[in-house]
């Protein structure tokens, strides 16, 4: 294996890692208004990612610097193409975050509700907007021969990218409100089983459409093993959701998302950023990437840090792995 | 305006907000540690106050610092992508390995300390504020490698047929002389000026008589704190300043409006010039004292601008190569003064407070109060005058800031996120504001260590 093809593996496994985590994040912030009938019922929705968001989140800083040092091409033509697109995303990301943080500090209801929307668009905002982001980079988008963006926001919009939006944001929505089912008890807990059942069937249906149009598009056998992975996980989930075996629901979505994300990465190889403009002009994982140095270098610092930071997260998620219910809810916010 | 100047406005002000939020996190981390050491060691009650008091003020500082960052790693592929296709291949790791050495530490341990309260052991529960310092403190250095890198590139060699530069040696970038001295200035300043914020808090309280006991132990731990952060400041300084003027002379003689080379060269604590600032209608001087800045004896000879301008217009083709020279000038002497004005109150204050004194006068107190934002507008300046000290270059020698920015991104996007940023970022700074101001008047109030007795109910949530 070349380092190049390594660090496509790579970078594609980080983005993976915060997929799985920050995507039931996106979908306990978009369950707030669904499932809650009072403050508390919110507070309790809330703690269930509370000490974990922003580890959660902080996947997605590393997954974009990998991206920096190992395909320089890739992050540039991305990043400044997708500008506006990434300018919603971090405005939304910004809200979400200082409104976790936020909500409780203050006493008013009109404060209160204030922080519950930035929650809700914060999260809804980044889990659609990923989706289409990535079904445009699978697709290709317009790139000159200097690899540089000549389309605007409006050429995302495009169906087949809104049709990955809206899976995403289908498929986090009902990932988060599995993960609530498995964290809290009560009603709540109740509410959010039923509600991810309904709308895990919207999920089932674009996902079903989204996976065999892609592999129409980018037929691998690889992706074809994966979509039917994330099809089969995804139905079970729901099955097990209903038969109140939330926990091993949970399981089988993580699996999806993990199918899900990774058949786009193996539609997209070997390329990294297809020109629809023309396919000489594409950037692949040959002349987007860095040297062999530094892939090497960067190489020994994933070997070194990954299995380190995936031990203590586990046990992070291992200390906070109490249910939260009304009871556990203190007066005061921290 | 053009893409350029709106992207360069943009950065400028992100990157100097986004670093209003990082000094407090750097510095309060490790006072807070040290609190909750103390108490864990003694069992003394009143640093478990402080220990809860200043890691509220703490958290909430560290959440805008946290989101903020985000648009600093994103805005360079979105905002300099031709900047980042020249030195991604050097650049990106520093960035890559702060994400998967530090942030990672940072976010995790920060989430176990928060949350982990009544949950972990004692024991567990100190060690993981540590763990948040040393995330904390490494990703100042990896970020602040990476500044290096533009200030005075090394361990690279240019690729011409990828027309970019490329890393060869690691341990170079890692351990460039900028860094190296970068690091310590930026550590010791951001733990003056979290001092400084001990000192301001304690100093309201007291001036109210509320809360004396615990008060009187941050107050004096403050004071000490800022002069012994300030004296680090000054030698870390030092040592910058001789690195800068190896590796980047010009800056040097930007920072003293020095036109042409001199032996002997004194150092102007003020200036009185022409409009223009070519020549000088008033100044007071200390003789010699910048030669022993730059060269660490008093007769050495201070490269003037002049003469470097020459030197770079033979060397890299016409050009302006001199920084905005008012601009450097007046920041360097900010950056100096406002220090040593925190400083001297500290000096004061520590006089004042001898014996656990702590009869007063209201302006000595309001004095304290208003010496909190001076190390940060210290620190503001000081990044203000290295980053445009270093212009016309985004990559000193190798790269101008107007060939780094995005050719594919129009003027009217800059100016969409520009005013997003603004509106955003305005709009949060005065919650903000109100949070930490709600918070440090609400004191260290027996609320904050009541330990449930419901072994139900969570310790700390949202």
């Amino acid at each position: 294996m070349q380092l190049n093809e390594i660090w496509f593996l790579i970078v594609g496994v980080l983005f993976i890692g915060y997929f799985v985590l920050d995507g039931f994040d996106f979908g306990v912030g978009m369950a707030i208004p669904f499932i809650s009938k009072d403050d508390i019922d919110r507070r309790v929705i809330i703690n269930t990612i509370g000490p974990v968001w922003d580890l959660n989140e902080t996947w997605v800083l590393v997954a974009g610097a990998s991206l920096f040092a190992a395909f320089p091409e890739w992050y540039a033509s991305l990043f400044s193409g997708f500008y506006l697109a990434l300018l919603i995303m971090l405005a939304a990301l910004i809200g979400r975050g200082v409104a976790f943080e936020y909500r409780g500090k203050g006493e008013t209801q009109r404060w209160k509700n204030t922080f519950d929307w930035m929650i809700f668009i914060g999260s809804a905002v980044p889990a659609l907007l990923w989706g289409v982001a990535f079904s445009n980079i699978v697709q290709g988008v317009p790139l000159n021969e200097q690899h540089i963006y000549t389309g605007n926001l409006f050429t995302l919009l495009n169906p087949y990218g809104l049709l990955g939006g809206l899976v995403t944001l289908s498929l986090f929505f009902t990932y988060g409100l599995v993960f609530i089912t498995l964290k809290t008890e009560g009603d709540v807990r109740d509410r959010a089983r039923v509600l991810a059942n309904k709308v895990g069937l919207v999920a089932v249906l674009l996902a079903a459409g989204f996976l065999i149009w892609t592999l129409i598009a980018h037929f691998t056998v690889i992706g074809l093993l994966l979509s039917a992975i994330a099809a089969v996980t995804l139905i079970l989930a729901l099955v097990l959701n209903a038969l109140h075996r939330e926990g091993w629901s949970f399981v089988n979505l993580v699996i999806t998302v993990i199918a899900a994300v990774g058949s786009l990465f193996a539609a997209l190889y070997p390329n990294v950023l297809p020109s629809t403009t023309n396919p000489a002009y594409s950037l692949t994982i040959q002349n987007a990437s860095s040297t062999d140095y530094t892939l090497t270098v960067m190489t020994w610092v994933v070997v070194f840090s990954l299995p380190l930071v995936l031990a203590y997260q586990a046990w992070t998620y291992w200390v906070f792995s109490k249910r939260v219910s009304r009871k556990s809810i203190p007066n005061k916010a921290h | 305006m053009s893409t350029l100047d709106l992207s360069r406005w943009q950065f400028g002000l992100t990157t100097v907000y986004h670093f209003l939020f990082v000094p407090l996190t750097i510095g309060m981390v490790l006072l807070v540690a040290i609190f909750q050491t103390v108490w864990t060691k003694s069992g003394d009650e009143k640093f478990l106050k402080l220990t809860k008091f200043f890691g509220k003020i703490f958290l909430i500082n560290f959440a805008m610092g946290v989101v903020t960052g985000i648009v600093q790693e994103f805005q360079f592929g979105m905002n300099w992508s031709d900047y980042s296709r020249f030195v991604g291949d050097i650049f990106g790791a520093p960035l890559a390995m702060e994400g998967l050495l530090a942030f990672f530490f940072e976010a995790t341990f920060i989430g176990l300390w928060i949350f982990g309260w009544g949950r972990l052991s004692k024991k567990i529960h100190l060690a993981t504020i540590w763990i948040t310092v040393l995330g904390v403190w490494l990703s100042a250095y990896f970020i602040l490698a990476a500044n290096s890198f533009m200030q005075n590139p090394v361990g690279f060699e240019m690729n011409p047929v990828k027309n970019r530069a490329e890393l060869v040696d690691i341990g170079a970038v890692l351990t460039n002389t900028v860094a190296l001295n970068q690091f310590p200035h930026t550590i010791t300043a951001s733990i003056m000026f979290a001092g400084a914020m001990l000192v301001g808090v304690s100093a309201y309280h007291l001036k109210r008589s509320q809360y004396l006991e615990t008060m009187k132990k941050s107050l004096r731990f403050g004071l000490w704190t800022v002069l012994v952060g300030g004296f680090g400041t000054l030698v870390s300084g030092d040592g910058l300043g001789l690195a800068m003027v190896r590796t980047q002379p010009m800056k040097m003689a930007a920072a003293e409006a020095l036109y042409n080379t001199t032996d002997n060269a004194s150092f102007s604590i003020f200036t009185w010039g022409t409009p223009d600032g070519h020549s000088e209608l008033f100044s007071i001087r200390i003789p010699n004292l910048l030669s022993f800045l730059s060269t660490h004896t008093l007769n050495g000879t201070v490269e003037g601008l002049n003469n470097l301008q020459a030197q770079y217009t033979q060397l890299f083709g016409p050009g302006d190569y001199m920084p905005i020279i008012w601009l450097t000038y007046w920041a360097f002497r900010w950056m100096i003064g406002l220090g040593a004005l925190a400083m001297l109150i500290a000096v004061v204050g520590l006089w004042l407070t001898r014996k656990g004194k702590t009869n007063l006068k209201t302006w000595q107190w309001n004095s304290a109060i208003w010496m909190v934002p001076l190390p940060l507008l210290a620190i503001s300046v000081g990044w203000m005058f290295t980053e445009m000290g270093r212009q016309p270059w985004i990559v000193f020698k190798l790269m101008k800031t107007a060939d780094g920015v995005s050719p594919g991104v129009s003027a009217s996007d800059v100016l969409i996120s520009l005013i997003v940023f603004t509106l955003l970022y305005g709009a949060l700074a005065v919650v903000e504001f109100k949070l930490l101001m709600k918070a440090i008047k609400a004191g260290p109030n027996d609320d904050l260590i009541v330990e449930s007795t419901d072994s139900e109910k969570l310790a700390v949530a949202y």
